[in-house]
């Protein structure tokens, strides 16, 4: 018990380190890269909130583009359509998270494996296809801008960078404290045990479908925040956010940077970011470099950054 | 168009996407089937047998002694789906067997495949792109028949009947007829090296024990990579075969990678009828659909119906109940 | 209020390079980078300030749906620094092109913006096509303060959806394109048209406007045949093209084109109705490719003719063998290598507006951005010349977007013979914003 709860005491300490140092950066950071970190963060969200399902509860979705989707056009369409405030946009962003979460849970976890990554990603291209055809309202592929001086928070303008990488950071670290007590609670157990041994949890009386559907909402909800928290914060609602790339991108952020821990997402969109964006200073063939970094880190870090680095060095990781 | 024409064009087309898409899907079948492995990749195999298909049929058409217009095809169907095979065996001895093929580091390592391809034909073939030239293509009327009422018309009293007609815009060309066959002939084939070959019997132990059929000496190691092999070839036949009617192009492979493995999951996993037996609903369904709603809506529905087969029939159309 | 009075008093950082520029016009830099410690090798840099070439930020399509343009986008731009270097640069400094890849992606797009903006420290960004990539990047660009000057065709400027820091003065909106298109179709080829056009944004704007000038001409639109973006065979769709259409209006992007117009031909055989195309349908794609014969004797919009005409003009001919592009609007060295001749003049012209504009307002640096704005909103006629190969302009600085002649081909032994050249009066409509009332 001593040890379980001084391992719980170090990972916060971590975490909020983490926090703390992220707080820190934007003092030093230069300005291209203080920006980043402000994309990087959001993104990170987007990325904790896969994880939840894919990390955790071992169910691997293809369809999490239409989560931040629905958040960056519940967010978007509710602003520019309705004139709603920045605050209830995105509120309502987050909503449309859960609501399609929740719909698409429904339906797609009757199956399981591979069958639930392809229901994932038919519903998400549906989600996709269906911006497009509903073009006059939401100009399809080209999008729409967000009024700079519609995007005020809480008095705050998120046009300002620093405003923004402190709205983008504030959301990291309630996803993060959502995410630690999540995983360190009854039900996040009960979580990692469906992701180990599905059967065997049904036999000890836990109701799967529903902690699976809990788990899709928390994640889908998740994402829809992240998703409209991106268009709020940078001003562009757009259908490519919604194309298969952007459900394959938090699958590989995750992947990278350790599935089923709670800084792998933001190991992993970190690193990811700068690989694109390093190599692209270095070549124009930044995509190859890229690639073979991809294939070279699954040879030599097979868990992950993070994963890696919890089994070789910090058992305690959560 | 009145429906009935339509529909048969429909089906027309339908079908030349059908087999297309069952070759490209029958390879990806084989990977995932036997290896386990989720091929992101797969689709740049496809692309990569069109983009070599261009350059074959270009060097070789060029050439004074071949400079009949079938020379550079056949060339390019027979040299293409070796080569790709080829680079994806080394793909495999170079990467996927020291990840052990497990399922989640081969699906990061083959989305880095799948960056290094792309990149090195950008840089190599450019963005553009290519046409490859049909070895023959003629243009196909088709005939459709109607019933004519009878009655007192320009030529006099006539009876009611049905008539024999030429349907506006109805037709198809030779090209597309002979893909069709083509790829019919060729899963036949590959249905008899399957189930009545030494080969097929090795691949089918090691698909359904690995370790039962490395301990009864099967080389696992070198089933793996030839089957590896094999599935990038079908993609790239499935590419040469498509190139004539659409253009090789460095961005293709994306959505046949979708379809096929949508295709895959439908027909029910290891199931080569079910697999056929999908890229034809797939296929022809998407065609049929496109004649009564707006396409773009189409595509939905034909999204939401594979959606929905799934989620009351997970293990696949024709797959055993749980794999 | 000028640049440098916003940035005192704006809150927040230390080290954000508008302050940064201030301080080292204060020349004050070494001194207080080496206290604050976080502005590293930046001192010194000023005393060379006169020789310092301008730097121009270059957003191109290398990689993604876009590169096939960004390719030729690329060595226009090459070739206009090339001339403009070559005769004195601007202000007596050089220009120098820092190109960076947006993989025509949104996202990335406006990742881009600021990485030229803010770690490249470039004076503006130029050369975007896709309207997509536009929109997401250009509210960085606004946010930034940084002039972005698009080459994308796009209504977007025009339509007062983006801000003051975005201009389009060097190629004219897909608005003006169709609707002086439509005179031209009603007129010569028939009254009953069918639209084919991709089922987005682009495509849409296409099925607005030239079904509203249509009607004006006393012509009607007969059927609107929507593509879905991820198609790649068309046959299929061509049934719903009505039977007493008197011509299909085309218009398609992306790699499927080829397929697209090649399968139009397989369906309609011998007996084809007129048919009117947007070039973009056949964008660096070689006239003489296998199943485009039946293409013969159909007309296209371009925006500038791709084939060297009788009448080339002198300015045509000089851009022309600058780019490196033959008379077939191929690439010299490749003769397949086929030219975005219609789209690509935009960067050459965006440029030297940017030279001129630079030049009207004493550009010396990044607190003159919004006197380089101003100088080119201030921008009327520009003639015909090396400048503008393409033709001669308007601009409409309140709209900040540039008006020009349109040309019209006719499809004959494989090659584009120009047959009609619109008026610029036909290209213009009312005023849809003034982003001269913004504040910068």
């Amino acid at each position: 018990m001593t040890v379980l709860q001084t391992a719980r005491q170090k990972s916060w300490g971590l975490h909020l380190g983490v926090i703390a140092l992220l707080f820190l950066l934007q003092f030093v950071l230069p300005e291209y890269h203080h920006g980043n970190f402000s994309r990087i963060m959001v993104l990170a969200c987007f990325a904790m909130g896969y994880n939840i399902l894919f990390g955790y509860t071992g169910m691997l979705s293809l369809g999490h583009a239409l989560f931040f989707a629905a958040g960056l056009y519940g967010m978007g369409m509710s602003m520019h359509h309705l004139g709603w405030p920045a605050e209830a946009a995105l509120l309502a962003g987050g909503i449309a998270g859960v609501v399609a979460a929740f719909g698409v849970g429904v339906l797609a976890l009757r199956t399981t494996g591979v069958a639930f990554m392809i229901v994932t990603l038919m519903f998400a291209q549906a989600g996709y296809l269906t911006i497009l055809y509903f073009g006059d309202y939401t100009r399809g592929d080209e999008g729409f801008v967000i009024a700079a001086a519609e995007r005020i928070f809480l008095g705050f303008e998120l046009t300002d960078p620093s405003f923004r990488y402190g709205a983008a950071l504030i959301l990291f670290a309630v996803m993060v404290v959502v995410t630690l007590r999540l995983v360190q609670s009854g039900f996040g157990h009960v979580l990692v045990a469906i992701r180990e041994n599905e059967e065997r949890t049904r036999m000890l009386g836990y109701d799967i479908q529903r902690h699976k559907l809990i788990a899709m909402v928390i994640s889908g909800g998740m994402a829809g925040l992240a998703g409209a928290a991106y268009g709020l914060l940078f001003g562009y609602v757009g259908a490519s956010f919604a194309s298969v790339q952007y459900s394959i991108f938090p699958l590989l952020w995750v992947l990278l940077g350790g599935a089923g821990t709670v800084l792998g997402p933001l190991i992993g969109t970190l690193f990811m970011f700068y690989l694109i964006d390093w190599s692209s200073d270095i070549t124009t063939a930044y995509m190859l470099i890229a690639g073979v970094a991809l294939v070279l880190l699954t040879l030599f870090a097979p868990q992950g950054l993070a994963g890696t680095l919890r089994q070789k060095l910090v058992r305690w990781l959560p | 168009m009145e429906l009935g024409p339509y529909l048969i064009l429909g089906l027309l087309e339908g079908l030349v996407t059908a087999a297309v898409l069952a070759l490209m899907a029958l390879g990806l079948s084989l990977v995932f089937g036997v290896m386990r492995v989720v091929n992101v990749a797969h689709g740049e195999f496809f692309m990569i047998g069109a983009v070599l298909a261009w350059w074959i049929a270009d060097a070789v058409g060029s050439h004074p002694a071949f400079a009949f217009p079938a020379a550079g095809f056949m060339a390019a169907i027979l040299i293409a789906p070796v080569l790709t095979a080829m680079l994806a065996m080394a793909a495999d001895q170079l990467v996927l067997k020291r990840l052990d093929y497990d399922p989640e580091r081969t699906i990061v390592a083959t989305i880095g495949l799948l960056y290094i391809i792309q990149q090195v034909t950008l840089m190599s073939f450019g963005p553009d792109a290519r046409p490859v030239e049909a070895p023959f293509n003629h243009r196909l009327p088709i005939p459709f028949v109607e019933w004519r009422a009878g009655g007192l018309q320009a030529g006099g009293l006539q009876d009611g009947g049905w008539q024999l007609y030429w349907p506006w815009g109805l037709g198809t060309t030779s090209y597309k007829l002979f893909v069709i066959m083509a790829a019919a002939v060729l899963i036949t084939l590959i249905w008899l090296v399957l189930t009545r070959t030494r080969a097929g019997l090795v691949m089918r132990a090691t698909r359904i024990d690995r370790d039962m059929a490395q301990a009864f000496g099967i080389p696992v190691g070198r089933v793996y990579a030839a089957v590896f092999g094999l599935g990038a070839g079908l993609a790239a036949l499935a590419g040469v075969l498509i190139v004539p009617i659409q253009q090789a192009h460095y961005l293709m492979g994306h959505d046949p990678l979708l379809l096929s493995f949508i295709v895959v999951i439908i027909g029910g996993l290891g199931s080569l009828p079910g697999t056929v037996v999908a890229a034809l609903l797939i296929g022809v369904g998407d065609g049929l659909i496109s004649v009564f709603f707006s396409p773009t809506l189409a595509k939905i529905i034909a999204t939401l119906g594979v959606a929905f087969v799934l989620i009351f029939r997970p293990e696949g159309l024709f797959g055993g109940r749980r794999q | 209020m000028t640049a440098s009075d916003k940035m005192s008093t704006r809150p927040g950082r230390l080290a954000s390079p508008g302050r940064r520029d201030l301080i080292r016009k204060l020349g004050a830099t070494s001194a207080l980078a080496a206290g604050v410690g976080v502005m590293p090798l930046v001192g010194g840099y000023h005393q060379a300030r006169s020789a310092e070439p301008i730097r121009i930020g270059f957003q191109v399509h290398r990689t993604g749906i876009g590169a096939a343009y960004g390719r030729w986008y690329s060595r226009t731009t090459d070739a206009a620094v090339r001339k403009i270097n070559a005769e004195g640069g601007i202000n007596g400094r050089p220009v120098e092109i820092i190109a960076e890849d947006d993989g025509t992606d949104p996202k990335r797009g406006a990742e881009v913006v600021e990485k030229l903006a803010t770690q490249h420290r470039c004076d503006l960004v130029f050369g975007t096509l896709f309207s997509h990539v536009v929109i997401g990047s250009s509210p960085r660009a606004g946010e930034l303060k940084v002039p972005y000057f698009v080459v994308s065709e796009g209504h977007h400027v025009a339509s007062g959806m983006l801000n003051r820091y975005t201009l389009q003065p060097g190629i004219t909106d897909v608005k003006s394109q169709v609707q002086a298109m439509a005179p031209f179709v009603a007129n010569t080829l028939g009254k009953k048209v069918t639209m084919i056009f991709p089922d987005f944004a682009f495509g849409h704007d296409h099925r607005d406007y030239f079904s509203a000038a249509i009607e004006a001409e006393g012509g009607k639109v007969v059927a609107k045949i929507a593509i879905p973006p991820t198609e790649s065979s068309f046959t299929r769709y061509f049934p719903k093209i009505p039977r007493d259409t008197d011509v299909i209006y085309h218009v398609m992007v992306g790699p499927a084109v080829l397929t697209f117009v090649k399968e139009l031909g397989e369906f309609f055989g011998p007996s084809r109705p007129a048919i009117f195309g947007f070039i973009d349908s056949l964008e660096a794609v070689d006239m003489a490719s296998p199943g485009l014969e039946f293409l013969e004797g159909t007309y296209f919009w371009e925006g500038n003719p791709r084939y060297a005409q009788a009448n080339q003009s002198a300015y045509d001919k000089a851009y022309r063998q600058a780019v490196g592009v033959d008379d077939n609007g191929a690439s010299i060295s490749d003769a397949r290598d086929v030219s975005t001749y219609a789209h690509m003049f935009g960067c050459w012209e965006t440029l030297h507006i940017i030279k001129a504009g630079m030049e009207a307002s004493s550009y010396r640096g990044p607190a003159d951005r919004t006197g380089l704005i101003e100088a080119v909103e201030a921008m009327t006629t520009m003639p015909h010349s090396h400048a503008h190969p393409q033709g001669d302009k308007v601009f409409n600085g309140r709209t900040h977007q540039v008006f020009g002649h349109q040309y019209i081909s006719k499809v004959e032994n494989s090659r584009l013979v120009l047959t009609h050249t619109t008026s610029i009066e036909d290209t213009i409509y009312p005023d849809e914003v003034d982003y001269t009332t913004q504040s910068f």
